[in-house]
């Protein structure tokens, strides 16, 4: 495995807005190698030509929040974010209309601005970019549905002092195929807190990255997974620590059941010599509830600078506690709801972190329906 | 009236033949304690009655009532009337006290406590065990101290109110004023005469508190020597250097 002793920081050095700068992967590349590619729909190699509905983009905008669908040609695009892989490239080459959200200067939104992203079948690729302007705060909803073979880029750039809150819900169907690239650029004092819940889908892929452009950034991204049968469910992280005083923190918990449920999840820091004073920590949990599920958990961390202020990692998959079960069926409990006890107390206190209150009781029910079965 | 009947019980775990043929009857209004050194398998015992899956049943009845609770599921044992304080309490992560008691009164009871009633009962069992309140708030014997997790299965104990309770040691790690705080809840839960109490311990200690109809001595899987309150304190005297010898 020569490709993994190879530093985090060539590992992700590569960048181009054309797919041509990258190879189609065969997956045996670091970056493929747990991706079944077969299962891609030709989104990595090319052949995934736009065709069918699409995936259409609606709307709910908070009265503050400017949101455009603009061309390709539109300046604020790809300013934050250069694809790091041959789908990103693909996906930025390919969309046809992006959805641009500004945040004004000191807005504060009073409402989250919700984009939905339905599928209508067939393949379509995609760009966003979400923009808050210095000290501006607000949440902004990716809500991701239906059935469709969708790869797209997201740009999350967060200015001076302001205050991002993020949820990105993929609910596809039991079909769909979706590769995303999340890149949050922050500024000085920005605040960026990304909220992914991933449960739907045939295969989603999805890159959630965080850069730093100046000093006293503060990211915090937590995610949630429940992998059934024959899903492939992947989030591949990175947060590159390249300004001094910043600070990061990754907390992601999967559940996994059924033949052929598979769970990756890739959790890459660096910390550059530049970055003095950063204080990072990132967590992958996962809990294997059946036989024939699997989970492919790596934390990486380069630290290029002797001058921490933190910096760890955990990862750990297991199955549920046979004690834990036994306690609670002893004094009554049923085998069911002893299982459902002990799994809504793995995901813990991560749902209620989800800032918005009607999504929070949707992503509860339908972690609930995850759990009846 | 309950009657808990243990015939003949044997258990193997991973193999080792553990208990050697256990016979004992508890009756409601009875208080059986048993004593014996450690690795005579008092635990295995105490498992094997609540279905812990590590226990395998090679021979025997357990009988609540007439009902053969090894054909019983651990929790249907638990909804028959059958309590087990257990000697080392689970830790169980993010799932608090209060959700976890609402949901076994309401499993045992077969309905949902009314909230109010509800509230007021753990309220008034954590006072009369000077647990704090904020307990309730915790995850389930998350960095409890030794003490802490005893008092919590005697709170359990009041508020499931079973038929038979088989205490395994309840009385091991507690101080002096914490082992009078969990025998007054024991003392509560015999008081209606209602319900029979199995009591492992090694100590004559807490016996002073809660006073045994019954002394059973326990050595080599078996028990070897039966009698009244004075057993034990013959026990405390001369320690089990005779029962070890007879049944190795
Ligand atoms: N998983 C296991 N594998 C092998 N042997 C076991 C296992 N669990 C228990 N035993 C053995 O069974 C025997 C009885 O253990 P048990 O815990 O029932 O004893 P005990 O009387 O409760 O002891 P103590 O007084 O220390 O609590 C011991 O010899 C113990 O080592
Ligand atoms: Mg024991």
């Amino acid at each position: 495995m020569g490709l993994e002793t190879k530093p985090l920081s060539t590992l992700h050095e590569k960048a181009s807005y054309d797919p041509a700068d990258f190879d189609v992967p065969n997956g045996r590349e670091e970056e493929w190698r747990f991706t079944p590619l077969s299962r891609l729909k030709g989104l990595h190699d090319g052949a995934a030509v736009v065709s069918g509905g699409g995936v259409a983009v609606s709307v709910e905008a908070a009265p503050e929040v400017t949101v455009e669908t603009v061309g390709r040609d539109d300046q604020r695009i790809g300013k934050a974010y250069v694809p790091a892989d041959r789908i990103s490239a693909q996906a930025y080459a390919a969309f046809e209309k992006a959805t641009v959200v500004t945040v004004p200067r000191e807005a504060v939104a009073s409402a989250p601005t919700v984009l939905t992203f339905a599928g209508g079948g067939g393949v379509a690729y995609g760009h966003t970019v979400v923009k808050l302007e210095a000290m501006a705060e607000a949440v902004v909803v990716l809500d991701h549905r239906g059935s469709a073979v969708y790869a797209d880029n997201v740009e999350f750039v967060v200015g001076d002092g302001a205050t991002l809150k993020v949820v990105s819900l993929q609910d596809w169907a039991d079909d769909a195929v979706h590769v995303s690239h999340h890149h949050a650029q922050l500024g000085k004092d920005a605040t960026f807190r990304s909220f992914v819940v991933t449960l739907g889908g045939d295969l989603v892929r999805l890159s959630p990255s965080v850069s730093y452009t100046a000093p006293g950034g503060d990211a915090d991204l937590t995610g949630l997974y429940f992998v059934d049968a024959g899903q492939h469910l992947e989030h591949r992280l990175l947060v590159d620590h390249s300004q001094p005083n910043c600070r990061s923190n990754v907390v992601y918990k999967g559940a996994l059941q059924g033949e052929g449920a598979h769970a990756v999840w890739i959790g890459d820091v660096i910390i550059r010599v530049e970055a003095e004073g950063t204080d990072t920590y990132e967590l992958n949990r996962n809990l294997l509830l059946t036989d024939g599920a699997r989970a492919d958990s790596v934390p990486n961390l380069e630290i290029l600078t002797g001058e921490v202020a933190g910096a760890g990692h955990a990862s750990a998959s297991g199955r549920l506690d046979d004690e834990h079960i036994f306690y609670l069926q002893a004094r009554g409990i049923p085998f069911e709801e002893a299982r459902r006890l002990v799994i809504r107390g793995f995901f813990g206190q991560l749902i209620e972190k989800i800032e918005v209150e009607e999504l929070r009781e949707r992503v509860m029910a339908k972690v609930e329906a995850e759990l009846a079965g | 009236m309950s009657t808990l009947e243990i015939r003949d019980l044997q258990v193997a775990v991973e193999d080792k033949e553990i208990l050697r043929g256990v016979n004992l009857t508890v009756r409601a209004g009875e208080t059986h304690a048993i004593m014996g050194p450690n690795g005579s398998g008092k635990s295995t015992l105490a498992y094997a009655i609540a279905g812990h899956p590590k226990y395998t049943i090679t021979g025997g009845q357990v009988l609540l009532d007439g009902v053969d609770l090894l054909e019983l599921g651990v929790d249907e044992r638990a909804r028959a009337g059958l309590f087990l304080a257990m000697q080392y309490p689970v830790e169980v992560p993010g799932v608090s006290v209060s959700n976890f008691l609402r949901s076994a009164v309401t499993a045992v009871r077969g309905e949902a406590p009314k909230l109010r009633e509800f509230a007021k009962d753990l309220k008034a069992g954590m006072d009369a065990l000077s647990i704090d309140p904020a307990f309730a708030q915790r995850n389930l014997n998350e960095g409890f101290s030794g003490g802490e997790k005893k008092r919590h299965e005697i709170l359990q104990l009041e508020l499931l109110k079973p038929k038979i309770a088989v205490l395994d040691e309840t009385d091991s790690g507690l101080d002096v004023d914490a082992l009078r705080v969990v025998s007054e809840g024991i003392n509560r839960f015999r008081a209606t005469g209602e319900t029979g109490v199995l009591l492992i311990t090694h100590y004559t200690r807490i016996l002073r508190y809660v006073k045994p109809d019954f002394v059973h001595v326990f050595a080599g899987g078996r028990i070897v020597e039966e009698g009244g309150p004075e057993l034990a304190d013959k026990l405390e005297a001369e320690g089990y250097e005779a029962y070890t010898k007879a049944s190795a």
